[in-house]
């Protein structure tokens, strides 16, 4: 697992396993800049979400992730750019 | 019956029951004494000591709730939040149709959700605090049922839950009866309960109040000679519970109403003083402004332990006369449901007013020394126009209601 880039499609997987998706919403369209309560995720969801990256990645994400982070675009970045931190140099 | 007193009407029954998935599955067994009780299979049951419930059959919860629901509720949510569905659609209300404040949700739980708490504490024993489910903080809780049922439709009037084991059945009933006077316009109420899994298992197993027997046609014999606990259940019934004037509005079919309530509690043991049932009783039939005759039928409470049966056909028996009124216990077919039991109780009785029809008690040969008129082996093909229906539960609650034909 070295090496390790966080894409999209991860955050979609582990959003349905952890909290399910909403059937009204089209996850296979455009949703990087969809707000997460738009895509029917309320912060519980979302703290769901980060756990289970932080299990799946070991990293540790801020607390504050959970209430500012709103879009899939700008998850990908935040677990990227801790990603990068963690990786061996 | 002043007229500033709204009556409480019920227009919708959703019923989840081990006999019947569904409000027409569910009557079409019982009014002809089919059972569902069997040896369980939500887990292994062989290293207990009782081995026997009540399980709803054939529920598939995912072809009934989106994944979002699926991923943060208990099997118990799962059910009441499908009844609600079956309740609503029987009512012939669109909730989206309807003022999101007009519209309470209160319901009764004696456990709350045991079997998705079971995993989350399995997870953290075997794998650490971070394996958790987010959703674990609400998804066991007492209040989850009403809070879930409440999002899903949009229903923000007055809401909550009731705790008071299987009398909380009743009284989750009488709250809304309370709102609906109070000037709520809808209420979804009644109880769903499950925890047929291993932690909600020991849990019942403490009690001390549950069979051994194993075989489905005995274990379970309230009134009987060789009563010796009772077998549990899950599932139940949800109602929609709405101001008269409002159903006629809307043009609703009308199942009955809620017609009297009483509950009182018992003296601490040692005290003297008399149980409390036969004062709930005749506080409900005072609440409904009704005499003893006027009651066809009670669905008793059925505990099946020798004491407390006894303390139940006494209290029948000194305010009905001794074989004064026909008694039925159709939960001998569904195992005791807790807070799940007496809504199932009361849509049953709405039933059996429909139909002219009460269902029988089976599993019992009663004690003829109890001197209960006991409706067994056959159903019993009489008019209903208003039924009594008690609950109790564990440490003292007594709770009685008076249902009424339309």
């Amino acid at each position: 697992m070295d090496n390790q880039t966080f894409t999209l499609e991860d955050l979609k997987r582990i959003l349905r396993e952890g909290a399910g998706a909403d059937e009204s919403v089209d996850f296979d369209g455009d949703i990087l800049d969809t707000e997460f309560e738009d895509l029917g995720y309320e912060s519980l969801a979302l703290l769901e979400t980060c756990g289970r990256i932080e299990r799946e990645y070991a990293i540790t994400l801020d607390d504050s992730v959970v209430g500012e982070v709103r879009t899939p675009r700008r998850m990908v970045e935040v677990v990227n750019e801790h990603l990068g931190q963690t990786a061996p140099a | 019956m002043s007229t500033g007193t709204p009556r409480a009407v019920v227009t919708g029954l959703g019923i989840t029951a081990p006999n019947g998935l569904g409000t027409e599955a569910y009557w079409a067994a019982t009014r002809v004494g089919k059972s569902g009780i069997g040896r369980i299979t939500r887990f292994d049951p062989s290293a207990y000591p009782a081995r026997l419930a009540g399980e709803v059959p054939g529920f598939t919860a995912s072809e009934h709730l989106p994944s979002r629901l699926m991923a943060q509720t208990d099997h118990m949510t799962r059910l009441a939040l499908v009844a609600t569905d079956w309740a609503l659609a029987d009512a012939g209300v669109v909730p989206a149709d309807l003022p999101p404040y007009s519209m309470g949700v209160v319901t009764a739980s004696s456990s709350g959700g045991f079997e998705f708490g079971q995993g989350e504490l399995q997870k953290l024993w075997a794998e650490g605090s971070q394996y958790v489910s987010a959703y674990q903080s609400f998804a066991w809780f007492y209040a989850v049922n009403s809070g879930q049922i409440s999002i899903r439709n949009g229903m923000k009037g007055p809401s909550g839950v009731v705790v008071s084991d299987q009398a909380g059945g009743l009284d989750a009933l009488a709250q809304a009866r309370r709102q609906i006077r109070k000037g709520t316009r809808l209420v979804v109420s009644g109880s769903v309960d499950a925890s047929i899994c291993p932690w909600g298992w020991v849990a019942q197993l403490a009690g001390g109040r549950l069979s051994t027997g194993d075989d489905p046609g005995t274990a379970y014999a309230p009134f009987a000679p060789s009563a010796a606990g009772h077998v549990p259940g899950e599932g139940g019934a949800i109602l929609v519970v709405e101001d008269e004037a409002a159903a006629a509005e809307r043009g609703a079919t009308v199942y009955g109403h809620l017609a009297g309530y009483g509950s009182t509690f018992d003296p601490a043991p040692g005290s003297g003083r008399p149980p409390g049932l036969r004062k709930a009783v005749e506080l409900a039939l005072d609440d409904a402004g009704l005499a003893p005759g006027d009651i066809d039928v009670v669905f008793a409470d059925a505990a099946a332990v020798p004491e407390l049966d006894r303390v139940e056909a006494e209290a029948l028996n000194a305010v009905f006369g001794p074989r004064g009124v026909p008694v039925t216990a159709p939960k001998t077919m569904t195992g005791r449901l807790y807070s799940g039991a007496a809504p199932l109780d009361v849509a049953t009785a709405l039933l059996a007013m429909r139909e002219g029809l009460v269902p029988a008690t089976v599993t019992v040969e009663p004690d003829p020394g109890y001197d209960l008129d006991l409706v067994t082996g056959q159903p019993r093909v009489m008019t209903v126009r208003h039924a009594l229906v008690l609950a109790r539960g564990h440490g003292g609650f007594n709770s009685a209601a008076v249902v009424g034909a339309p």
